[in-house]
């Protein structure tokens, strides 16, 4: 392997591993502020209950996420520096905002939550949650712009004489259309996750107790924590879907070749495209024609793609060619660019995206449907479902990630062809010189140690947290005076 | 004024941020067992900084984001460039959160003691290795036509790279200690003490030492006034110290950092890494540079931002503001064990 495919597994690896801990800082934290709310307007003990619960399940998941991505904002210049310097006139500015905007937020805020409780008026400590739960939207606003000026760069000209893309427009950046149905869809996602976090754990427990005794007094409150995600997951789900459905029609214009890959629709057909479920034979190989869509949905793929059942949509055979004309046919070397992401990749993982969350969506009806009018849940099956539905959206986050990544290649920076065309840049041109492959073996092996290691760690605390269930705890009395002990420490 | 010359003080101004706020973090971290002498007192010291830690090091974040966005050229061949050490350092930051929000969850001694060995072990790593680095950026490193870095690993370990690693080891001890004495009261306070006692002559000297080897070997006339006020601080420090007056003693010390950081961004202006291969392919606030348009738009985020950020990180100093004994320190709050009970336990 060449350091520039060691580079691609490190950013994929140390990615997707931060980005499964984001989704559920995202989520969770707006749901638990949103509980500390309820319980400072009713002051019914079940929401201190459950914020404390959920709140300590937070903070295990933030300690990794924020250490991974760490590794995130370094990672660019340590492994991709030709890159950076490529776009750091343009991508750099949203970097910053989000470390100046965000990153000091949430951290600052945190620590005035955590270590606040009975240093705080209750309605300053409120704001404080409340406070770290933007700032964690607002980081995914800042680096989704950076990614999504990736897919899809504006507000940039690219400079021939420094040979780098350089910002025009600020505003068209932090505007960027792609930005605007990107954000939406991956925050859906954060709640989706979140909500499926809250919803499941409470069934869960609702069922334990319920098991042993129809009339636990806790109960009522696991009740609320179901009803509450589940009410989050359907609405989220609702909210993933139609943005998803805006970002199909934004990367049928935008980069087309990966809304085609994403069909694994090889030849241009001759009406309307359908939408493929299941495929057979391997679309990334030499024989396309070895791929066979056994169940399709007439001209979905169409409807998605252009909002008109009968839309024309090429196939990627056609796409290589438009592109081959329009970026060039032969690399430095001779040799023929390949513009045709890889399609198992991105056809499977764009299924898995979609259906692992029908998961999600299944189950929160179910639970609604269940706990209605006062209800609670006693059947194991419930149980079992709801704890295996936990790491869905997870995957699903994941997959939808790859996809995005994974059909821009081969570009690290897509061009656009609905404004400047002059600003691409191939991966294999992003990656470091100065960088050997013993550099890379050596920090891609420690990442993946220390990763791992932490991973266990970080699984067995939530599943030990979980499984204690909420604390009963006294709420914090307010007080200054210096020599009461700490209501918390580490 | 230019504004490369604006953003090249603002990084200065970041990069001091980080090291006079994760210096004493860092200290603290190193000196855990030193002063703490068992579970109880290593909770009091940590808890110090317990809820400031994070937000200390977003100042590490923004000082790298604003040089991606400022001076792309010195971003790529920085990181690219100082690859292991950074790797070093980033493993560290790495298990040094996770250490710190995970070792209290556990209530059981060796889980605890486990984590606070990899507090204690990660905080020298950065506390050596930034010294290394920047003492690196001042001497030059090897720097093709291309901006590449060309040197290796061993390139960067030279006597006076050390020297500039050992020097950021002591300040930070120093200013860990001093640090802790204004922030504890009882036994952990008069530990503390002691290791300021003998850290800040200690500081002063190696400080001196390569101060002046900085001066002399790569700097220009007028930084000279910035060695002259850090050498003052670091005496100051000590003698406030040793009088009793820590708030004072740790105002000095957190000046001489700057004075450090001036002495440093001082010499090396116009470059940002000088070359040792050839002059002309150092890099300069000119040729690593964004465009004016993008320095603009980004000055008049950290004209905004950085005002608000302090305010209120000033804040959350002020609401942990106390000083904290053993008597603070509550019982233990984690679950009893990392396994799951067979039964339910209701
Ligand atoms: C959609 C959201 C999202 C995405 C795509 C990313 N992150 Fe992230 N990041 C967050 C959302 C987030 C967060 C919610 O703000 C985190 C996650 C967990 C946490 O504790 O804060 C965070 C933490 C976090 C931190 C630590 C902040 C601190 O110490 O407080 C850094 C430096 C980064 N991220 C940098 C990056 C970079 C350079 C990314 C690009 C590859 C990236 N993140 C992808
Ligand atoms: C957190 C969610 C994200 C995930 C899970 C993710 C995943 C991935 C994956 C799997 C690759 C490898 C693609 C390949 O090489 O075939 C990749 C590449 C890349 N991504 Fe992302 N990405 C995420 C967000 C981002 C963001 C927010 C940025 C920029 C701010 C970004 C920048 C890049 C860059 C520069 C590459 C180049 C390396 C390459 O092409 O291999 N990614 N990403
Ligand atoms: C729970 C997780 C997720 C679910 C359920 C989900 C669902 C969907 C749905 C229903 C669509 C519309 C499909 C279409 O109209 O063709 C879509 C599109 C899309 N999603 Fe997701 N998504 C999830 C997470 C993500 C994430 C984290 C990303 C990363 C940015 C992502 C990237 C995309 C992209 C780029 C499209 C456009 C696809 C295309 O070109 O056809 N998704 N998603």
């Amino acid at each position: 392997m060449d350091v520039l495919d060691l580079a691609r597994w490190q950013f994929g690896i140390t990615t997707v591993y931060h980005f499964v801990l984001v989704p559920l800082t995202i989520g969770l934290s707006t749901l638990v502020a949103i509980m500390q709310t309820a319980w400072n307007v009713t002051g019914k003990e079940k929401y201190f209950r459950l914020t404390k619960f959920y709140g300590k399940l937070l903070l295990i998941n933030f300690a990794l996420g924020i250490a991974t991505g760490i590794v995130q904002e370094f990672q660019f210049g340590m492994n991709w520096s030709e890159y950076s310097r490529f776009v750091g006139d343009v991508f750099g500015a949203p970097l910053a905002m989000e470390a100046l905007a965000a990153f000091f937020l949430e951290s600052t805020f945190l620590g005035l939550w955590i270590f606040g409780w009975d240093r705080l008026p209750r309605k300053i400590h409120l704001m404080t949650v409340w406070a770290f739960a933007i700032g964690s939207l607002l980081s995914a606003y800042f680096i989704i712009a950076a990614n999504s000026w990736m897919q899809h760069p504006v507000g940039a000209e690219y400079n021939p004489e420094t040979g780098r893309a350089e910002m025009t427009d600020i505003w068209a950046v932090l505007t960027n259309n792609t930005t605007l149905v990107a954000f939406p869809h991956v925050i859906a996602t954060a709640f989706l996750v979140a909500g499926t976090f809250v919803a499941g754990i409470a069934v869960w427990w609702m069922v334990r107790h319920a098991r042993k005794d129809k009339d636990h007094a806790d109960i009522p409150m696991y009740r609320t924590a179901a009803r509450f995600g589940a009410v989050v997951m359907l609405i989220s789900g609702a909210a993933v879907i139609i943005t998803g459905d805006e970002q199909a029609k934004l990367m049928f214009e935008q980069q087309p070749i990966k809304m085609a890959a994403a069909e694994a629709l090889i030849e241009t057909p001759d009406g309307p495209a359908p939408f493929s479920i299941l495929s057979i034979g391997n679309p990334a190989g030499d024989d396309p024609s070895s791929v066979k869509h056994v169940i399709e949905i007439p001209g979905l793929t169409s409807f998605l793609a252009t909002g008109d059942w009968n839309g024309e949509v090429l196939g990627v055979n056609d796409l290589q060619e438009i592109y081959a004309e329009r970026y060039g046919a032969v690399d430095a070397n001779g040799d023929e660019i390949e513009y045709r992401p890889n399609l198992l990749v991105t056809y499977w993982s764009f299924r898995l995206m979609i259906g692992l969350a029908a998961f999600s969506a299944a189950l929160s009806v179910a639970i609604l449907w269940f706990t209605r009018k006062g209800r609670a849940i006693d059947q194991p099956w419930m149980s079992k479902l709801a704890l295996v539905s936990l790491p869905m959206p997870f995957l699903a986050a994941s997959f939808g990630w790859i996809f995005t990544e994974m059909g821009r290649q081969p570009f690290v920076v897509a061009p656009n062809p609905t404004g400047s065309d002059q600003i691409m840049l191939m991966t294999m041109f992003g990656v470091s010189e100065a960088t050997s492959v013993a550099d890379v073996v050596i920090s891609l092996a420690t990442f993946t140690v220390v990763y791992s290691v932490l991973g266990v760690f970080w699984f067995l605390l939530m599943k030990r947290y979980v499984n204690e269930g909420a604390p009963n705890p006294e709420p914090e009395e307010v007080s200054t005076d210096p020599d009461r002990p700490l209501s918390f420490a580490y | 004024m230019e504004l490369t010359l604006v953003w090249f003080i603002l990084i200065a101004i970041l990069w001091t941020g980080y090291l006079v706020l994760e210096g004493f973090d860092f200290g603290v971290a190193m000196l855990l067992e030193k002063v703490g002498k068992g579970d109880k007192g290593r909770r009091v010291a940590l808890n110090t900084i317990g809820p400031v830690w994070d937000g200390n090091e977003v100042w590490l974040l923004t000082a790298g984001g604003a040089t991606f966005a400022a001076f792309p050229e010195w971003y790529a061949t920085l990181f690219s460039g100082f690859y292991l050490p950074l790797l070093l350092i980033l493993v560290a930051l790495i298990v040094r959160a996770c250490a710190i929000e995970w070792r209290g969850k556990i209530n059981n001694d060796v889980w605890r003691q486990r984590w606070d060995w990899v507090i204690m072990g990660s905080a020298w790593i950065p506390s050596i290795l930034w010294g290394v680095a920047f003492a690196n950026i001042v001497r030059g490193v090897p720097i093709d036509e291309s901006f590449t870095y060309t040197g290796s690993f061993w390139t960067l370990l030279n006597p006076y790279a050390l020297l500039g690693g050992a020097t950021t080891l002591a300040l930070f001890l120093s200013h860990g200690a001093i640090f802790l004495s204004l922030k504890t009261s009882g036994e952990v306070h008069d530990r503390a003490r002691a290791v300021a006692k003998t850290m800040a002559p200690i500081a002063l000297v190696i400080a001196a030492v390569f101060a002046i080897w900085t001066q002399i070997a790569y700097s220009v006339a007028w930084t000279w006034a910035a060695v002259a006020v850090a050498a003052v601080s670091l005496v100051l420090a000590w003698m406030w110290g040793n009088a009793g007056s820590y708030g004072k003693a740790f105002a000095a010390n957190a000046v001489a950092i700057v004075g450090a950081v001036v002495l440093i961004f001082g010499s090396l202006y116009p470059d940002v890494m000088p070359s040792t291969t050839d002059p002309a392919f150092s890099l300069t606030v000119d040729n690593a540079s964004s465009t004016d348009y993008t320095l603009t738009v980004m000055t008049w985020v950290a004209v905004i931002f950085v005002p608000i950020v302090l305010l209120y990180q000033g804040w959350s100093y002020w609401v942990f503001r106390r000083r904290l004994s053993t008597d603070h320190i509550p019982e233990h709050g984690g679950l009893p064990t990392l396994r799951m009970p067979k039964k339910v336990s209701q």
